[in-house]
């Protein structure tokens, strides 16, 4: 065993792996760190604590690793490059193995422009680092582990055990390097790979024969990953907006029309406007965990799929619905 | 050539609002060729600025001149003495001519005029890019040709980020993702294959990180 994570000890053992994302609050809240914990505890086998997402500050992903890790749950810490340089990542990293952590996600992370593109304000003039970039942070944790050297070439007696992870845009642009960049995320060092939210199994199909083709469904784990569509709306946006990301046109039909009928129904009973709106949104949202439990069996059935991550964005509560839906509940005891 | 923008009015009358004597001084270089700081731009801000200080009844005092460089002694040199019967400088040469001139006029205020933006080149009328960050240890032979450090958001070594939609950054969408670039000119060049060579972290030493940086040339130097 690399780092001897539950997560690790799943996929060893040829379990389909779920793992599924929290994220931290805006706050110093650990009660609403906790509150997600108990949630989602025993739906998955690891739980990924983001690193200040879309570049907004948010509660630490290590402070809230731990928290978790107290309420039984097992941590996936993201480390973005956004936001330290090679001494700051190690010397995290070197913290939270000491705090018990065994997962860490190795990411780029937003641009800090995208803290102000919603509602928020963020840190739009902030300075980044990226003073190395994802695959290389791979290639450091990697260095650490195996060889127990620093990224500079010092000695460290007790290496930090980490089961290394990494991120897949197959459907990011330019296409024809997604999956040779995937290779050279596993060469580097990622022992698994949580994808960008697929919505086109036909695209990431393909995606997925290439990586086949290169043999890297071999030497990492890669997990699927599935964001629950909340609505029709959700789905336009991810579809036009978010980079990497595609949605087929039916799906986004699917959603409108089963939101249009349930709207026509409230209507029907008699309902005002707003009442319609709300069955509406409920059966948007009904339809969308529907979506959610299929895209997990669909990506279930590609060869080299090894698991799924599911991320329900400030909608945890119902992650446990579709894991169970899909079938993977309970969790498989590798202890 | 190095590019620069000039500062909004407001900010240099700022600046100069204890002075009444003021030269403002260009340069003849690359903010000549960038149409920011050349004679005709400092006709244009001392006309704005005695203007301005017209309206609000301040008594001042233009002067203008233009430096074949700011950034050489010997152009400074001549200009000694008429500098000198001024209260302050107004330079709209890059942050290097503002620098140079204060160090070699005789001890008095110099001001920068124009925002200096990064070293470019001018693809069309009215455009300016950024094409190098200087960071001191070029790794174009690796990429095509197309530089991954002055052209991504997040200076990515080995390959693209997630975020680029049809070719643009999604930092900013008008902006051609440098990878993408990169991809789409070794595909040409039949050397896409490199590619799958892991980088290593780079060593940015060489870039501002190590310090302010100097150059020498033994067989050059008096």
């Amino acid at each position: 065993m690399k780092s001897g994570s539950n997560l690790e000890r799943v996929l060893a053992a040829g379990h389909f792996a779920v793992t599924a994302e929290l994220g931290p609050p805006m706050s110093a809240d650990a009660a609403d760190v906790i509150k997600k914990a108990q949630m989602l505890k025993g739906c998955a086998d690891a739980f990924n604590i983001t690193d200040n997402q879309t570049a907004v500050v948010r509660m630490s992903s290590i402070a809230a690793a731990v928290l978790i890790q107290r309420e039984g749950l097992e941590p996936v810490m993201q480390m973005v490059c956004r936001d330290r340089n090679r001494i700051a990542i190690q010397s995290d990293i070197l913290g939270a193995a000491a705090l018990g952590i065994k997962n860490c996600l190795c990411i780029a992370g937003d641009h800090q422009s995208f803290g102000s593109a919603g509602r928020l304000k963020g840190h739009p003039g902030s300075k980044n680092v990226y003073d190395v970039d994802s695959i290389q942070l791979c290639a450091i944790l990697k260095g650490l582990r195996d060889d127990g050297v620093f990224q500079g070439g010092d000695p460290c007696a007790d290496p930090p055990k980490m089961f290394i992870g990494a991120a897949w845009t197959p459907m990011g642009e330019p296409l024809e390097i997604r999956p040779r960049r995937l290779a050279k995320k596993a060469r580097a060092g990622a022992d698994f790979i949580q994808t960008q939210g697929i919505y086109d199994i036909k695209a990431f199909a393909r995606a997925m024969e290439a990586v086949r083709n290169l043999g890297a469904h071999e030497q990492t784990a890669i997990l699927a990953g599935i964001i629950v569509p909340k609505s029709a709306m959700m789905l336009k946006y991810m579809n036009s907006s978010v980079a990497g990301v595609t949605v087929p046109d039916e799906m986004i039909k699917r959603m409108t029309a089963a939101g249009n009928a349930a709207k026509k129904e409230a209507e029907a009973r008699g309902e005002d406007e707003k009442a319609a709106k709300r069955a509406r949104s409920r059966a948007q949202q009904a339809e969308g965990v529907k979506i959610a439990i299929e895209l997990v069996q669909q990506c279930r059935e590609i060869e080299g799929v090894r698991g799924v991550h599911v991320q329900a964005i400030e909608w945890e509560r119902k992650v446990p619905e579709i894991v169970k839906g899909a079938g993977l509940l309970p969790r498989p005891d590798v202890r | 050539m190095i590019v620069a923008e000039q500062k909004p009015i407001g900010q240099v009358l700022d600046m100069i609002e204890p002075f009444e004597k003021i030269l403002v001084a260009g340069c003849a270089t690359c903010v000549t060729v960038c149409s920011t700081g050349g004679e005709k731009e400092v006709g244009i801000l001392a006309s704005a600025l005695r203007l301005a200080c017209a309206a609000r009844g301040l008594k001042k005092s233009f002067d203008e001149i233009t430096l074949t460089r700011q950034c050489d002694p010997e152009f400074i040199e001549p200009i000694k003495e008429f500098a000198s019967q001024h209260d302050a400088v107004v330079s709209m040469a890059c942050g290097v001519g503002v620098h140079f001139m204060a160090e070699h006029l005789p001890p008095m205020p110099v001001f920068p005029a124009v925002n200096t933006v990064f070293i470019g080149a001018n693809p069309e009328l009215g455009v300016w890019v950024e094409r190098c960050a200087m960071c001191g240890d070029c790794i174009l032979d690796k990429t095509g040709g197309i530089c991954p450090i002055a052209g991504c958001a997040k200076t990515m070594l080995n390959g693209p980020c997630g975020g680029s939609n049809e070719g643009m950054c999604e930092v900013d969408p008008e902006t051609p993702g440098a990878w993408a670039r990169i991809v789409e000119r070794m595909k040409q060049l039949g050397t896409l294959d490199k590619l799958d060579e892991i980088q290593p972290p780079k060593d940015w030493s060489t870039s501002r990180d190590g310090g302010p940086r100097k150059m020498i040339r033994e067989d050059l130097k008096l």
